[in-house]
Formats: structure tokens, sequence, C-alpha cells
């Protein structure tokens, strides 16, 4: 069994608690408008172009077999990526690293054999691997595998999700890991479908269903100025969170431009925006509001 | 700080480092003096110290608490030039150079002109040393395979323990005067010698007291004509205080301070010693003083801050001194190295973290100043408490303290043979080095250049940058049909090298044991007194020389690059790459990007590079560890850099792990400058492969951004990978918390940035004195950034 990942990262300190290594599933059933990993929304291979590496040696026209690769009258790289089949020979030519494919087959071992690599750091710290993604749940085979071995070798495991999976395999999952880090975004159904592409009431079901569970739930909210930063939305999400009991941990997640630069290097630009910068002020209210509730905050995780 | 501290501060940071003619002039007077030549070389030393404290100025600067100065005023700088004389172009080049420069004033040249350069030339140390050192020497020396430490610097390299707060040099006398004793000629046939030593001894324990003396009738003097009543005061006891210490040991947290001061100048007024000499583990020293004070309320915790405070500053007052030729190329600092070991553990193997360890490292953190630089001492027994605010203070980005691991410092040292007890109550000093706190002359002979060696290699003996056949024949590029057997060529020139170092260094300590001992320094350490023998002539308890290997991450990443790209994938061959790197890599661009982007490098937690960087380790240790010594002690490694990985670095032309000619070669331990690409926990784990627990020292540097400290979370996760690489048993790490714009910045307007303190390497300096070299150095070394 194998499953498809897009990056591996150790030494990440705010996907849960202590030191841990972040296994980031490719695939996502959201698209939402701000997200910070476009290359996790489509499950499939895509081709990453940096210009800021690129040294203009064109091995990467050369390499294309399809000739979906072809330079402009100015010099520039221009890709066709409807003609492109991923084979990633130009990758393999460019020696700067300025063309990449994103997205790896790993099988279980694989992937475990990289997550033991830091389970010294784990045990040290209180730490563990985190999934996220994309959404984990969009590979539910290969994600139930993987967390029945890691179980087996000790280390803790955090998952994070937006929540959007059938009901079943949901409560499946989560009983078997102690941390789930569960996004909420946007509480009014009509908005949330406006900038994520799909209807919140799954996403809802799901997150109260933990509800009372062993799970340690760990809620974190994506702050996006002018598509979930409004009082009513944050006041909304404290509410539902307060009924759970289990939820005691928020972290806030400010939102950023590498989101936007990265799909600028998927050539998929368009189908993001780009927002404002959330002001520091703005942060800091948010932050008491959440506070005032009785949470405690992680900024950034 | 109180207002007389940041008076104080301010003044030590203001006063100009600037050369004194003073020593050099007391002591060509004392040795024309008719009759010197007659006497034995211990007592000539030991009357020449003499000579030099009862005629040097005494300085008392405004103020001051704790008082003393080398030179005679602030950041004078005395010269040695029985070891080294400074020429006239040396000063002058040490005036008018932009960094570190060191102000020499007329009348200085005209004594250096007239009397210390014409009596001293021929009679120096350096004189003797290079008359005496083989071609071969001279030819690896030349082309920067090995620099010589003691060409200029005298042997120091020792840190004190606890005995001098029970005894003065009263009672050191005594000890003397009963090893005299008990000396025995009519079976002993090095009696007449011991004696010698032992008398000499004794003059320099009285020299030291009347030193002492000096200051308190100069203080008597001030204090006479002291309109300020409060200021008369201190300066009434600060006289009594100084006829008290040295001579006895001292009664208060006050009096140990002053006492270990005026011990801490003679040893420096004596020679110039390499390096670092400090008090060692003053929280454990001290706390006795503090608590008893504290009982019977003659001391407050702010009293102590004070004092504590004011001695800070006599550190700083004092520049290292200078330097010239190669030796300042690779280590051109003001500081000196002196490294305050702070936690650790007791003498019976318990937590040694007290209430003196947290206000010590509160000193650290208010004073910033370069000198004395500070360490902890984490054990796993240590509290995270600790850790965590010495993070606290590393996260401001002043680059103190660092960070040593007390577990493997007490597992290496016992290794080499030291008792469970003298290891525990031992810590490290200078920049990493391990060592037997006040019973072990552990001394840095000289950085080796690994990456060096086996360029030599690469071309069957030859330095390229000359053309010069400086190594043995080990075969050509062509020869080598598999990588082992290139592997071994590289391995039989290593070992050549390593024996022409220590045929050299063998004749450099016998040379100082003969020529200069040090009789002063010899009563301090254990059991020179007993022995009846000199500090350089093996008369310390456990007797060590280090030879510093520099470059484990290049020549590491040069190892993994042939292996993997000529042997096992067959990229290119050995003869092509050699080309490449005569080239220095022009025209070959796209083999040099595979190389950098398609090659496993050491620092990433891939054992196909870590196994070829615990092979080079194991040739380096196998080569050098447990020789004999002239002094009846053993060679040892250890791998670090102070800052000669740039010098080493100008000398070696391009390599093939894709450095450019000149480049600097890695520092430390650490990865290739941007080579570890998987965080810092792949750096770590890389790191843990390496065998620490068989050096006597390493150095691992880390640089974070302040972003990833900013939180608890980031201090916290910080904690626990220190944590980490310690049950790996890692010896040391430091931290860099600055971001590389503000160190660009900076490098663009100095002027707003005198302040800015960086760790370098083993030590702390001002980033704006640092040369341009190490200025992008500090620059590029990765940032560990959370990505």
């Amino acid at each position: 069994m194998k499953g498809r990942i897009f990056d591996i990262r150790r030494y990440s300190i705010h996907d849960g608690p202590g030191i841990r290594t972040t296994v980031f599933f490719k695939g996502c059933p959201l698209h939402c408008l701000w997200c910070h990993n476009p290359e996790g929304i489509s499950q499939a291979f895509e081709l990453m172009y940096w210009p800021s590496r690129c040294r203009k040696s064109y091995d990467c026209v050369k390499a294309c077999p399809l000739k979906a690769i072809t330079k402009d009258g100015k010099g520039e790289i221009i890709i066709d990526r409807n003609l492109c089949d991923l084979c990633g020979e130009c990758a393999a030519a460019c020696l700067y690293e300025a063309i990449q494919v994103v997205g790896r087959d790993m099988t279980v071992d694989e992937v475990l054999l990289e997550l033991k690599k830091d389970q010294a750091f784990f045990d040290q710290s209180g730490g563990g691997v985190t999934f996220t993604g994309g959404e984990p749940f969009n590979q539910p085979e290969f994600l139930e595998e993987l967390i029945d071995a890691v179980n087996e070798t000790g280390m803790t495991i955090a998952l994070d999700t937006s929540g959007f999976a059938p009901a079943g395999l949901f409560r499946k999952i989560v009983s078997k890991v102690p941390i789930v880090l569960y996004d909420l975004k946007i509480m009014d159904e009509t908005r949330h479908k406006e900038f994520t592409g799909v209807s919140n009431r799954i996403i809802l079901e799901n997150f109260r269903s933990l509800s009372g569970i062993k799970t340690e739930v760990w809620l974190r909210v994506p702050l996006i100025p002018g598509a979930n930063d409004d009082d009513e939305n944050i006041k909304a999400i404290i509410d539902v969170a307060r009924e759970m009991g289990n939820v005691r941990n928020v972290g806030l997640l400010p939102y950023h431009w590498g989101g936007m630069d990265k799909a600028v290097r998927l050539g998929a630009a368009s189908s993001f925006r780009r927002f404002e910068g959330l002001t520091d002020e703005r942060y800091e209210h948010i932050e008491a509001a959440f506070r005032e509730a009785g949470f405690e905050i992680r900024k950034g995780g | 700080m109180n207002e007389r501290i940041a008076k104080l501060r301010q003044q030590s940071l203001e006063a100009k480092p600037a050369i004194s003619a003073e020593r050099a002039r007391l002591l060509t007077e004392f040795y024309r003096k008719p009759g010197v030549g007659g006497l034995s070389y211990a007592m000539q030393r030991a009357l020449a110290f003499k000579h030099v404290l009862e005629n040097k100025t005494i300085c008392i600067n405004d103020g001051e608490l704790i008082v003393g100065e080398r030179g005679p005023a602030p950041k004078a700088t005395p010269t040695y030039p029985e070891v080294c004389i400074h020429s006239s172009e040396d000063l002058k080049k040490l005036n008018d150079r932009e960094k570190t420069p060191y102000a020499v004033d007329a009348e200085t040249a005209r004594i250096y002109a007239d009397e210390i350069i014409p009596f001293w030339t021929g009679r120096s140390q350096r004189e003797r040393i290079f008359s005496a050192m083989t071609q071969e020497w001279k030819n690896a020396y030349e082309a920067g395979i090995f620099t010589e430490f003691m060409e200029q610097r005298a042997p120091g390299h020792t840190v004190l323990d606890g005995k001098i707060y029970s005894k003065g040099m009263l009672d050191f006398k005594k000890d003397i005067e009963q090893s005299l004793a008990g000396l025995d000629f009519y079976h002993d046939p090095e009696a007449y010698d011991k004696k010698e030593e032992l008398e000499a001894m004794a003059v320099c324990s009285e020299a030291l007291i009347s030193f002492a003396g000096r200051y308190a009738q100069k203080a008597r003097e001030l204090a006479a004509v002291e309109r300020n009543s409060a200021r008369k005061k201190e300066l009434e006891e600060i006289s009594e205080v100084c006829e008290w210490v040295p001579a006895n040991a001292p009664r208060n947290f006050r009096e140990a301070l002053q006492h270990y001061w005026f011990i801490h100048l003679g040893v420096v007024t004596e020679f110039n010693t390499w390096d670092s000499f400090n008090p060692g583990r003053l929280d454990q020293h001290l706390l006795p003083f503090y608590r008893k004070g504290l009982e019977d309320g003659t001391l407050t915790k702010e009293s102590a801050r004070e004092f504590l405070q004011a001695f800070w500053v006599k550190f700083n007052n004092q520049p290292a001194p200078p330097k010239v030729g190669v030796t300042a190329e690779e280590s051109s600092t003001y500081t000196d190295f002196a490294l305050i070991n702070v936690g650790g553990l007791k003498e019976d193997g318990s937590d040694a973290v007290n209430e003196l360890s947290y206000l010590i490292l509160e000193v650290v953190e208010e004073m910033r100043i370069l000198q004395p630089s500070s360490m902890v001492q984490v054990s796993a027994k240590g509290p995270d408490k600790f850790v965590l605010k010495t993070l606290e203070i590393i996260r401001t980005g002043f680059g103190q303290p660092s960070v040593f691991n007390t577990d493997a410092i007490v597992q290496e040292l016992v290794r080499q043979g030291k008792s469970v007890q003298d290891a525990r109550n031992g810590g490290a000093s200078g920049c990493v080095e391990a060592g037997a706190f006040g019973k072990e002359a552990y001394i840095l002979t000289g950085y080796f250049n690994i990456p060096k060696v086996f360029e030599v290699t690469l071309h069957n003996g030859r330095d390229p940058r000359t053309g010069k056949k400086i190594g043995i024949e080990t075969g050509n590029p062509a020869d080598f049909k598999t990588f082992d057997e290139l592997y071994n060529a590289f391995e039989n020139q290593m070992r050549y090298f390593v024996e022409v170092k220590i045929r050299g260094s063998n004749v450099v300590e016998a040379l100082y044991a003969k020529y200069l001992p040090a009789p002063f320094l010899s009563i301090l350490i254990n059991d020179c007194i007993a022995r009846g023998k000199d500090y350089h002539g093996g008369g310390a308890r456990y007797n060590s020389n280090y030879i510093q290997g520099v470059g484990l991450g290049t020549i590491t990443d040069i190892l993994a690059s042939i292996k993997y790209n000529v042997y096992d994938k067959k990229k290119f061959s050995l003869e092509e790459l050699a080309s490449a790197l005569d080239a220095n890599f022009s025209g070959f661009e796209d083999m040099r990007q595979i190389i950098v982007n398609r090659t496993p490098k050491f620092g990433n937690d891939d054992d196909y590079a870590d196994s070829l960087m615990r092979r080079v380790f194991e040739s380096y240790f196998g080569a050098i560890d447990g020789r004999p010594t002239q002094r009846g002690g053993q060679y040892r490694v250890n791998l670090l850099p102070t800052t000669v990985h740039i010098y080493f670095g100008k000398m070696t032309g391009a390599t093939a792990d894709g450095r450019l000619a000149e480049d600097p070669v890695s520092e430390g331990v650490s990865p290739v400058q941007a080579a570890d690409r998987n965080g810092p926990s792949a750096v770590i784990k890389s790191l843990a492969k390496l065998d620490h627990v068989r050096t006597g020292g390493t150095l691992l540097n880390m640089k974070f951004t302040p972003q990833l400290l900013d939180d608890d979370t980031g201090l916290i996760a910080l904690k626990d990978l220190i944590r980490t690489y310690f049950r790996f048993m890692g010896h040391h790490i430091q931290f860099n918390v600055i971001s590389a714009d503000t160190l660009r910045d900076a490098q663009k307007n100095p002027d707003k940035y005198r302040d800015l303190v960086v760790r370098v390497a083993g030590y702390s300096d001002y980033f704006v004195d640092c040369g341009v070299d190490l200025q992008n150095e500090i620059i590029s070394r990765t940032e560990h950034q959370e990505f």
C-alpha cells in the first residue's frame, strides 16, 4: 500500500506538542481560497517551477519529450501544463532544483523509516508525528495502515484534519490517535462554500462527535482577513468549541502570503485569492476573545 | 545594574586597546642586570616576574571595588618579547589595521626600536622554535597544513580549581618549603633541578604578595586625599582587602574575588599564556562565601551582584595579547577566551546547579560584554529551569552562554585516565576544551587542516597552490581504482603530516621546559609543588597535548562526493574531477551543481555521508590519540576551529564538495555552511554519530533566527533539542540568534551596530570587528528556520 505524500518535515514545533515530524498528505476535498499549502490540494503529481532559482540553462526545455516546456521570445520558461504528463525528465535535468515534481508515492515502511529518525527527540520533548495535508482522510486506507504502524512503535500521533470525511470512517480513525488537530474556518454554511468550495455540515457534525471522547482535541483556526476574522464568526467558533468540553488548546494561524507564492509556482495563481495581511491589532483582539473564553492559545499552531 | 557598574562598564567599553611597552621594558631591564645569566632558568624567570611586579604601574580606576590591571591602564596590553618580538612593522600593522587595532604611540615604538628589539633579537623563543624545526615542518606550516600555537604564546591553557579559596600565597609557600625540605639529594638525580624550581616558586609567591601590597599602599594614598567620604571608605576597605589577600585565604565573597584576580594577574603577567586562564567553576567556588555572607548579614544578593559585575569588568579590561603573522590570521580578536563555567556536577556526582548559578547568569545577561565568556554545564541531573534560563539569555542575540554537556566532559576525561572526581571538578575552557581544572596542563599545539591533506593527496604529495612537494608520494588520481585505494592514500598522507606535526610539537615542548619555565603558574596547578616540577616540564598531575582537527564537514563532503559521483554512480572520473578542481570549477559548473545539489552531505542524518565522517574521525584519532608527549603525557584530538577555518580555507584550493578555492572550510564539527537542509534535528542526529567521548572537545555552531525562539514553544523545543543531543553524548552546542538581514545591515552600517555581539566559534566577538570574510561566512551559515 502506498500513499501520496508531498513533504515530510522534521523539527516541526507548531503542529502539536513538543518536537514533531510532520507528514503532508497530498489531496484535499476543500479548495480554500487562502490555502497555505496549495500543492496539497490536487491528489495528482504537479510541477513546481521556481523562477528565482532558474539560471536559464534550458536543460528542462531540452529534456521534455512532449515539448511542454518552451522558452518565449524574452527567454522566459513557459510550461504548458495541459501538455505535461509529469514524467519528471525536466526535474531530473535541472541541476539548480528550479523545477520539481511535487508528490511522492511512499510505502508505510518508507514513511516509518523517516519518522523513526527523530524518535529520540519525540521522547525527550513529549512530541511525536503529525499527519496533515492536504487532507489525510483523502487517503483513508493508507492513513489507517500508517497510524497502526506508528502506534506499534510507541511514537504518538497528532492528526490534523479539516474534518471533511465520512462520519463512520472519521470516528474509527480518530479513536486510534491521542490528539486531533481540528481546523474550523467559517461557521456560516454559505460563506464556507464560497471560500472553501464545500459545505461545512459534515465538518461540524464530525467536530461535535468528538465531544466527550478520550482523544484530545486541539482547535486550529486560520485567520483570514475578510473571510473569517469577523467578530460574528469568531464568536460562533468559540461557542461551538466551548460546548465540546474537551477542547482546551486553540492554535491561531494568521494568514500569510507563502501559499500564494506556491500557487504561482504551480501555475495556479488564478484559482486562489490574495487577501490582506492580518494586522497585529486584529490578531490581538481575536486572541483576547479566545483567551477570555478560557482557551490556551498557540500562535501559529 | 547600578550607577557605579554602568560607569565602570562604559569606561571599559570605551577604553581603546593599546600596546604597553612597560612589561617588555622592565623585563629587559632585569635581564640586563649583571649575574642574571648565571642563574638557573627557573630562578631567572622568578626574579624577572618579581622585578616586573615590583615596578609596574599601579592602577586603581575611579569607582572600582575589585582592583588590579595587567597593564598600566585598562586595555593597555603588555607584550612578551622573551616569547615573541613584535617588529616595528608588526607594531605599525597593529596600530593601522582596521579590525581589532592596538594603538601604538610614538614612545612605545621608540622603546621597541631602541631597547626591546635589539636586546631580544636572537634570544626569543619564537626564533629558537623556528630554527629548531625541520624543512618538512616548515613546508607543511607554510602550506597551511597546520599551525603552531606556541611560536608566539606560551603553553598555558589551564583553568583554576577551588584550591585557592582555602589557601593564600603564604600557605602555598609553606607547601613549597615542605617540598623543599623533603628533597632527597642522595637518591634523586633531579633533586637540584627541583630545588631551583621550588625556590623559584617561593620567590613568585612572595612577589605576588608584594604586588598586592603596592595596591594596598596606593589605595591608602588615594583614600588620604579623597574628598568624598563614601569613596574614601571604599578605598580604605580596598586597602584592607589587598593587605589580606592573596597572602592569606579569603574570608568573604569580596576577598575571594579580589584574591582570584591578583592570582589571575600573576598568571597573565608571567606569560602570555595560550589562553583562557580563568576561575573555572565560579558558582561552586563562591557558594560557601555567598551563603555565609547572606547568613551573617555581611552580604546581600544585590551587593554580591555588584561585586560580580565589578569582577566582570576586570576581565573586559584585558584584551588578548596581540598576535602576529599566521597566528593573527587564525585568531584575530580581543577576547582571550576566559570561559566562566556555571552548573555541572559536584565532586560527589550530584547536581551542582545552585542559587549562585542563576545569579551569575543574570550578571552575564546584564553585563553583555565580550569578556569574560560564559558557558553552562548541563548534566542529565540538572534542572530544565537552568537550561531555559540559559536559552532566554541566548535568544537576546548576545551569543553567550555556550552550552556544554557535563556528562560527556566527565566521560572524556575519565577515558583519558583522570579520576572521576577530578573529572567532575573539571569543565571546558577556551573554546570547548575539556580539562581537569587545577590539575592538568592541556596544551593546544595547533590546528590541523584535514581538507588540505586531501588536496595534497590528490596531487601526489604536491601543494597545487605553490607547486611545491610537501607531502609523501601516495599515487596519482589515475592510480586509484577503488574508493578504498584513494582513502588509504589519504590516510597515509594524513599520518605523514601528523608525524611532522608531533615531531615539531615535541621539540617546542622541550624548548619551553628548558628555557622558559613558569614557576608562578606551577604554584597553582597540582602536583607541581609536590613533584618539584614546572608546569612546562610535566609537573601537572595530568598532561595532554591536543592537535585540533579542522574541516570535518568539508572532508566528509569531499569523500562523500567522490565515493558517490566517481565510484558509485560513475558520473565523472577522478581525473576529470581533479581537472575541475584545478580550474576552480570554471567550465565545470554542471559538475559543481551535481555535487552541491545531488550528492549526500554531512549534517542531514544520511548514513552515506555520516559513515564517512566516522571513518575520517577514526583515521585522525588513530594517528594521534595516546602518543606520548615530552612531558610524560599523551597526545589527544579535539575538533574546533576558532577562526582558523577562514585561514585554512584561503590556503586550500577548490574541493570536491563543490567549495570554491579560498572559501572557508567548515568550522568545528558543524556541517558545511548551507549543506544541511533537513533542519536542526537532522544536524543533531548526524553529529550524534561522532564519538565525542574520545575527543577532548567538539564545537557545534547553530544559528537560529530570533523568530524561532520568540515564544515559549520555540524555547522549550530548543531545550529538548539540546537535551537530546546531550543524551547522544554530544559535547557542546552554541547558538547565534540573529537574522541574516540584521547582519547584512550591520555589515553596511557598522556604526549602527557597534554593540552587536555574535558567536564566532567557541567565543563571541563584536560583529563589526570581524573581517569581511568572517562576516560573510557568519551570514551564510545555515539559518535554521522553521520551514
